[in-house]
């Protein structure tokens, strides 16, 4: 009992309303919005207008909160699928860690920790300022994540590789309870990667 | 199931369930009470511990997670860095109603001792993650900066 009123209290005077007292009821995973299959575009005969119409698609996964939110303009990062700033109040830091007192693992584990609603990986950590989206177009998305002197040095092959197997893009589709997943699944944003680049990867004009 | 982890250097058993938090192991299962509950999601900070040396919230922690690790909490903290926020904490009287405030010394400690000498902002950026209800911050931050200041002697 002692506990409950704890949490009551400590939920109470930090504004969180009921989520601390709703934190050990799970939720049933939701999928997230549908992406369309990378053969569908198979029909646009134009190469190049065929190419830029599977980033379009693509760019529904890029421009998800699972994504977006740790890819910001800013020094901070957001949270939730209403993509407000991240509280506590974290910073980029040196590596893209947090800063020294209060790193990115200080609350992030290795994996998921679904009673207490907070998501993990191995390596939790913000984009590189570098690779910032937040705020651009599909197209400069497209042009910027193709930039080999801002994306970490990856050629195509390396970035549809990366999209396919690093474990905190792969979190995308599996983000927890109470976070809607990256559209489609991982397999079928991987389809489309790959479509995209052996078509040449044609960006959006805007 | 027995998990099995180092607590303030001694290697301790606990017979509890998977995705049990570390916080309920420390305070329920070896009685290390020095260590607080506050929110249970990682937004107060006054479960602080450290794993390995590097701090952790221990309400989003489960046992699973920390098996054959060193976890060190308020009670066993040492060390220079440790010794100067102690003095400092003691001689401006940082604490109010002091529930927050080992998660705060957790911090604070962890910060020295990654940078000696902390801007305002560094100290905020480190902080932020413990929140304290008696809004003593004012303290806290003149209480890091002194005990700065002592280490640099």
């Amino acid at each position: 009992m002692r506990p409950l009123l704890l949490a009551s209290a400590a939920a109470l005077a930090l504004g969180l309303g009921g989520t601390a007292l709703t934190f050990a009821q799970s939720a049933p995973q939701r999928r997230g919005p549908p992406l369309q299959d990378a053969a569908s575009f198979s029909s646009i005969p134009n190469q190049q207008a065929r190419s830029a119409a599977l980033f379009g698609e693509i760019g529904k996964v890029l421009t998800h909160p699972r994504c977006m939110n740790c890819h910001p303009a800013t020094e901070r990062p957001r949270q939730t699928d209403a993509r407000r700033l991240h509280q506590p109040v974290v910073v980029r830091g040196k590596d893209g860690h947090g800063a020294p007192g209060l790193e990115c693992a200080t609350c992030h584990g290795k994996q998921n920790y679904d009673p207490a609603r907070m998501p993990g990986d191995g390596h939790w950590a913000l984009a590189p300022a570098s690779m910032a989206w937040e705020g651009k177009t599909l197209g400069q998305i497209c042009l910027q994540l193709k930039d080999q002197s801002r994306n970490g040095g990856r050629d195509l092959a390396a970035i549809v590789k990366h999209v396919t197997t690093d474990t905190l893009v792969l979190w995308g589709w599996n983000p927890g309870p109470g976070r809607e997943p990256a559209p489609g699944t991982n397999a079928q944003f991987g389809a489309l990667m790959q479509a995209w680049a052996d078509s040449g990867a044609a960006c959006p004009a805007s | 199931m027995a998990h099995t982890f180092k607590v303030n250097g001694t290697t301790h058993s606990v017979d509890i369930d998977d995705d049990t938090p570390l916080l309920w192991a420390l305070r329920d299962n070896l009685g290390l009470t020095g260590t607080k509950f506050g929110c249970g999601v990682a937004q107060c900070g006054a479960c602080t511990v450290y794993l390995d040396g590097k701090p952790l919230r221990s309400c989003v922690t489960p046992v699973s997670a920390v098996a054959g690790a060193e976890i060190t909490t308020i009670e066993a903290i040492s060390g220079r860095e440790a010794e100067a926020v102690q003095a400092a904490w003691t001689a401006g009287d940082v604490p109010q109603c002091g529930y927050c405030q080992s998660g705060q010394v957790m911090s604070a400690v962890a910060l020295l001792k990654e940078n000696k000498k902390p801007t305002d902002q560094d100290i905020d950026l480190a902080m932020n993650g413990n929140i304290c209800r008696c809004a003593t911050y004012a303290r806290i931050r003149a209480a890091i900066h002194s005990a700065a200041r002592s280490l640099e002697v």
